[in-house]
Formats: C-alpha cells, structure tokens, sequence
C-alpha cells in the first residue's frame, strides 16, 4: 500500500487546480501530482504514491551514503586479506 | 534504475551482514513496522543473512490487513446501491468481507473502478453527475494527504457528487501500543514513506517515553541491512533514539505542504485496528468543514452484521506474538487465491509475504 517508486519528471503543468507533472518511471510516463512539491523542477527524481510525489530524492545524499558504503566495504576487505585469521 | 539498483549491491549487503554480526552481541527482537518492509524483507531473504542474536519480526504497518471487515461490509453495501459507483486502489477489491466481497459484488453487476489514483476518481464523477461516486479512503500517512488533496480539488472544481469514505489511519498510536502491551521488542524499523510526510518528529515519544530505537529504513535490501545494524548499535551502546538511514528520500521536518493538506481536511478519531482493538486518535474522519465530501456522513446505507473467520490468527501476528507459520490454516486452507484473512489478501501482508517467499 506505501509502496512508492522513483521516477524523473520531463515537464511540469502549473495552469490546473493542482500542480502536475509527467514523470517517467524506468519508461513509463504517467500524469503524477506534484502540488506538495514547489522545489520540485524538471529532471529531479521524485517518489511517487497512488499518483502524487511524496517527496524530491535527493541526490547528494544518495551518492554519498553509497560512496561511504562502498568505501568502507573496501576498507574491511583489505583488513581481512592483511589479517586473514581476524587476529 | 536509478535510486534502486546501487541499493541492491550484493557486496555491499554482504558487508553489512558482517558488520552486523560483529556489532550484535545481546539477543535483539526489532520490528518492521511497514508491510512493504515485511515484503522485501522476506524477498531478499534478509533474516538469513542476520546472525542469531538478531530477530525480525512483523507489525501492523498494512493497511487493508488492520482495516475492520465492518468497513469492507458497509462498501459492498454502497456498491449495491443503484446510482453509486465505487472507485477504489486495487489492494481493497479482493478483502473478504463478512459474507461478500467488492470482487463478488463486481461479478454480480456492481460499478466498481479500480483506480490508480483519487484524480481518476474525479474525472469519474465529472463523466457520471447523475451518479454518486465513493472513494475508498485507506492508508497511513502515506496515502491520507492524497485523498485530502482529492476532496480540496472537488471542492475546487465544484465536483459535488464525490464522496470518501475513510479508513485513513496514522501510525504512531499503532507502535506505542504494542510497546505498553508488552509485547518484546527492542528497536523499530520506521516506515520509509510514511515518513516522507510526517518526518522523524513523530516518532520521538517511542526513544523518549519507552526507551527504544528507531530507524526510518528505505526498502532496498542495502537500506534494510543498513538501519538493523543502526538498530544493533543503538541497542549495544544503550542509546535508543530516531535516526533516518533513508535520508534520500526522508527529511527531518516531512514535508510540510502535504502535513498542512491533510490537516486542512481531516482531524484525529478513535479506530479499530486488527489485533490491537481501539486505539486513540489514530483514526482519520473528515473535518466538518469538508462533510459533503464525507460518504459517511451523506450516504445512510443498512449494513450487515459483522462476522469474522474463525481460525484466522491475522490480529496476533500484525501484534508481532505470532508467525504465519504458527496459523493452522496458512498455505493450505488459507492461501493468496482463496484468503481466509486480510493478512493473505494484501501483497504486503505477513501472510502473503511468507507464502510467497518463505514457506
Ligand atoms: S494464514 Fe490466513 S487464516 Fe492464518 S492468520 Fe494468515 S490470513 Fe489468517
């Protein structure tokens, strides 16, 4: 029911009643509400829910928390081939 | 796609399943609350990756599997009325009621829509004036300011034959419950969309009245493995608090538009949940403001008496006290083609989610 996808919007349409933008979904467009989204612009990734975006995804964070991630998933892996015995 | 697959990296949920291990050290039971959670983590096989000291168990984060049969009983009631069309999210049609359900009652001739969204709707009850159009209202926080926004678009476009009928529910009376009932657990995995609305603030009273962690999880395999090793440190370090490992996609305030959108429309009620029973203000009726759109309040309709299956241990597992695998008659009498309880119906159900995944 919560369940939500992230899509990136191709144009938005002020003139309605509501904000609304088409939004492509891994090549699916769909008519996605955006109202609660005033930050939200054309290229930025949004979660969508039952046809409204919830939320803008931000990108900084996502690449810094899979850099880290990544990173220390290197880091443990050198300390295992340096102490193979975990001594 | 973006924003999924770096969070499916086997490497990187590999580690984490060590990091895990190495970090737990004290036997720690922490609760998904959200059934989308329940679904990935039975998909990704997550508890196998766990050591032994750390155990998963289910909550009662799904909406149509807390919803009362009495409110499936009073929409198939609308659905037999003449000039109503019912238009509703796709989770709702197969929910069994006391002795009907919106699937039968499409078969036997009633106008029932699925919708992908309340905006559809609409654009229903602008095509049909003559008729009345119920929306089927249900969800958390997640789902509630978008049936708001519906009602303040109506009211916008002076659509005057639509009406919703809410079994909206919010989830923090929900996890306070259980943890004054008693039943053990020791840190939460919060819900990740939910959360996008509300924001961490609503989770503060669980660290600060009750003494235990939670973690605002995204759904990936890598966002889950992420948020139990913060639950595990917390717990370890004795230092229970809310944290959001999903900080792409969740802020710490919310967001406030829709927060402000959902409270324009609606106010706080007691409601009925399965397995807790009534708990207050965690329902979501209609402000009074807004009680033409309220189905409930323009719509009088006799239902019928509410019965619920003998057998079905649905109440005790969304209570985290039990397992699917504990219920007599999960995968053979009770099975996702003929469901016994709404736990089996609902793609995130507990019930569904080990039936397909781990039985
Ligand atoms: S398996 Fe079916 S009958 Fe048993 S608890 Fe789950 S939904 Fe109820």
């Amino acid at each position: 029911m919560c369940l939500s996808l992230p899509g990136k919007i191709l144009s938005i349409d002020d003139s309605s009643e509501l904000r609304m933008a088409v939004v492509d979904f891994g090549g699916v467009q769909r008519e996605i509400c955006v109202e609660w989204l005033p930050e939200a612009g054309i290229g930025d990734y949004v979660l969508a829910h039952v046809g409204t975006a919830l939320t803008v995804l931000d990108e900084k964070s996502a690449l810094e928390s899979i850099e880290a991630l990544t990173e220390l998933s290197k880091v443990l892996e050198e300390e295992e081939k340096n102490n193979p015995l975990n001594i | 796609m973006k924003y999924i697959d770096e969070y499916r990296d086997k490497d990187i949920v590999l580690m984490l399943a060590k990091e895990i291990k190495k970090a737990s050290t004290k036997p720690i039971r922490l609760m998904e609350v959200c059934g989308g959670h329940t679904m990935s983590i039975q998909k990704y096989g997550i508890p196998y990756l766990l050591p032994e000291t750390v155990e998963l168990i289910s909550g009662p984060g799904c909406p149509v599997c807390v919803t009362s049969r009495s409110y499936i009983d009073r929409a198939v009631a609308y659905s037999r009325l003449e000039d109503v069309i019912i238009t509703t999210y796709g989770d709702l049609i197969r929910v069994p009621g006391s002795t009907s359900s919106l699937d039968k009652e499409k078969a036997k001739g009633a106008d029932i829509r699925i919708v992908y969204s309340i905006l559809d709707a609409l654009m229903i009850a602008k095509e049909n004036r003559h008729k009345k159009i119920v929306f089927l209202g249900i969800g958390f926080e997640t789902t509630a300011p978008s049936s708001a926004a519906g009602i303040i678009k109506a009211q916008m476009a002076g659509i005057s034959n639509f009406y919703v009928y809410s079994a909206h529910k919010v989830m923090p009376p929900a996890m306070e419950t259980l943890i004054d009932e008693g039943v053990l657990i020791d840190g939460y995995i919060g819900p990740g969309h939910v959360s996008t609305i509300t924001g961490e603030g609503i989770y503060m009273n669980i660290p600060e009245k009750f003494g235990l962690g939670v973690v605002i999880s995204g759904f990936e395999p890598v966002d889950l493995m992420q948020s139990i090793l913060m639950l595990v440190r917390q717990f370890e370090n004795a230092d229970p608090k809310v944290e959001i490992e999903y900080t792409r996609a969740v802020k710490p305030e919310g967001n406030i538009k829709a927060q402000e959108m959902l409270d324009e429309v609606f106010e706080y009620r007691d409601d009925w949940w399965r397995g807790l029973g009534v708990l207050k203000n965690s329902g979501l009726k209609i402000r009074e403001k807004y009680a033409m759109y309220d189905a409930e309040e323009q719509i009088e309709v006799e239902v019928e008496e509410l019965k619920e299956p003998k057998g079905c241990i649905c109440g005790d597992i969304l209570r985290g006290v039990n397992k699917p695998k504990d219920c007599k008659l999960f995968g053979n009498v009770c099975t996702p083609s003929n469901p016994v309880g709404s736990c089996m119906v609902s793609s995130e159900g507990s019930c569904a989610a080990y039936y397909l995944y781990n039985r």
